[in-house]
């Protein structure tokens, strides 16, 4: 479990990122911070491995003041996928993988051989382990940078805007792959992303940012989209949206769903 | 035309090669003071560099600071150092090593600031203390540029280590002084050729030391891309 108590950040100069935030991020669930840039949801995931330091509040990671925990101790026990895998050039996929098992002191056979079981589950080949980052494509190497984030089975995993830097279809299925290895790990996610629809499909629940983390609307995608609490969360999540206002027409006795701009897009079971 | 051919014929010259005084005892000198003065410049310029490249500050300051260096002239320099510390290895040395460090400052803070922020970013983020980072990202990944910095510093500090015969009997350097004194010219001449010839042999094994750091860290280049 993560808990933010009142976390506020003031960068020097004045610019004030977060503000008297609060948040509980229960265990084995996936949270996603939904904001346009400059909401500071950057900021709020960066203060749990300690990346960024708070003003003042805090941060609880299972009751433990992470100000508490050695920084460096506290990172590697923590997975952090970043925007474009964020991984190291001139080592092999396979030593990018086992990195941080390295860090933990594990031999570098065993290291490497837990690299390659995970390079199999994101769904890499394994052959590819022993390429560079930069002979991969975007999408295989935000997989790599997956499996190095849960190569030393990590309690909690930190997102940020992970799959950003995809093309869409790319970044569907690697959606998809993240909610399969998410229903088998049961990892306590915190995803930080500014696309909607990516927050809706991967959190169990969603927390709409507005500036400064100022939390506009908090709640499973259901409850957001079903009530959105106000005009701002309203635009944000598109509620309003042809393809999100949909109507049903019946046609050759069944009921077809067909969106705000008359595109029939699925067909109702009873 | 004939000065030429008369060095050449110094240079062929079998006494020429032997003895303490002979081509390969003054080039091995010469190497030892190049050596030692990109060692000693070294141990000041590339922590410093490495400080100023991770910490991403000062690069300003230490620019104008070594640009300025750079104008500094070594023979004046030189004299000035002997006149305090009179005959020796000490003045040339003090003054060969101001001549390396801004070569060799530049190539490791520009190396290191040329790397992709994100990248140290992330090696700090999955749990690398900051000498990790240092040490297993940043340097390997600037090899190259800090390679570069090396061989124009070695360039520089060999060529000028001529300077060193001014105030000691060493180096290559004693048979332009020697030569200049007693108007023997072949003999200057053919000690010219000869540090010439150490200074192509050392830029050509450098340039083949940073081609292969740049492969190194850019092994994406060395092969195709797999189709995504």
């Amino acid at each position: 479990m993560i808990e933010f108590e009142q976390v506020t950040k003031t960068y020097p100069g004045g610019s004030v990122a977060v503000e008297g935030f609060s948040l509980v991020v229960p265990s084995h669930r996936t949270v996603a911070l939904v904001g346009s840039s400059g909401s500071g949801k950057t900021t709020l995931l960066r203060m749990v491995n300690r990346m960024v330091e708070p003003t003042s509040g805090r941060v609880l990671i299972d009751d433990q003041d992470v100000q508490d925990r050695d920084p460096v101790e506290l990172r590697r026990s923590i997975g952090y996928v970043l925007q474009a895998g964020g991984l190291l050039p001139h080592r092999t996929v396979l030593d990018n993988v086992a990195t941080v098992l390295r860090l933990n002191h594990v031999t570098r056979q065993a290291a490497r051989a837990r690299a390659a079981e995970m390079l199999e589950r994101v769904g890499l080949d394994p052959a590819l382990g022993s390429r560079y980052p930069g002979q991969l494509s975007g999408g295989q190497q935000q997989r790599v940078g997956v499996a190095r984030a849960l190569v030393p089975d990590p309690n909690i995993l930190l997102m940020d805007e992970p799959f950003g830097a995809v093309d869409p279809i790319v970044r569907r299925e690697l959606q998809d792959e993240l909610a399969r290895l998410q229903t088998e790990l049961g990892k306590t996610i915190v995803f930080v992303t500014h696309d909607v629809d990516e927050a809706f499909r991967l959190g169990d629940e969603v927390v709409v940012l507005r500036e400064r983390a100022a939390i506009a609307q908090q709640g499973t995608p259901s409850d957001i989209l079903a009530a959105p609490a106000d005009e701002f969360v309203h635009d944000f999540v598109g509620a309003g949206r042809a393809e999100r206002v949909l109507h049903t027409q019946t046609i050759g006795g069944r009921l077809v769903a067909v969106d705000g701009t008359g595109l029939p897009v699925g067909v109702l079971e009873s | 035309m004939n000065l030429i051919a008369e060095a050449l014929a110094w240079l062929a010259e079998p006494a020429n090669w032997s003895g303490p005084g002979g081509i390969p005892a003054r080039t091995g000198q010469h190497l030892a003071i190049t050596a030692l003065t990109i060692l000693l410049a070294g141990l000041i310029a590339w922590p410093a560099g490495v400080l100023i490249g991770h910490t991403r500050r000062g690069a300003g300051i230490v620019g104008a600071l070594t640009g300025a260096a750079r104008a500094i002239p070594t023979l004046g320099l030189l004299t000035l150092f002997g006149l305090g510390l009179g005959i020796g290895l000490t003045a040339p040395l003090l003054a060969l090593i101001v001549l390396a460090i801004p070569s060799l400052l530049a190539g490791t803070y520009a190396g290191i600031q040329a790397i992709d922020p994100a990248i140290p970013a992330a090696a700090r983020a999955i749990g690398m203390s900051p000498a990790q980072v240092i040490l297993t990202v940043e340097v390997p990944l600037a090899m190259p540029v800090i390679i570069g910095g090396l061989r124009s510093a070695t360039l520089q500090v060999v060529a000028t280590a001529t300077l060193a015969a001014y105030t000691a009997d060493i180096g290559l350097g004693r048979y332009l002084f020697a030569g200049l004194k007693s108007r023997d010219y072949t003999e200057m001449l053919g000690g010219a050729l000869v540090v010439v010839a150490l200074t192509l042999v050392l830029e050509v094994a450098l340039a083949i030391c940073q081609s292969v750091a740049r492969r190194i860290v850019d092994p994406a280049s060395r092969t195709q891309r797999t189709p995504a």
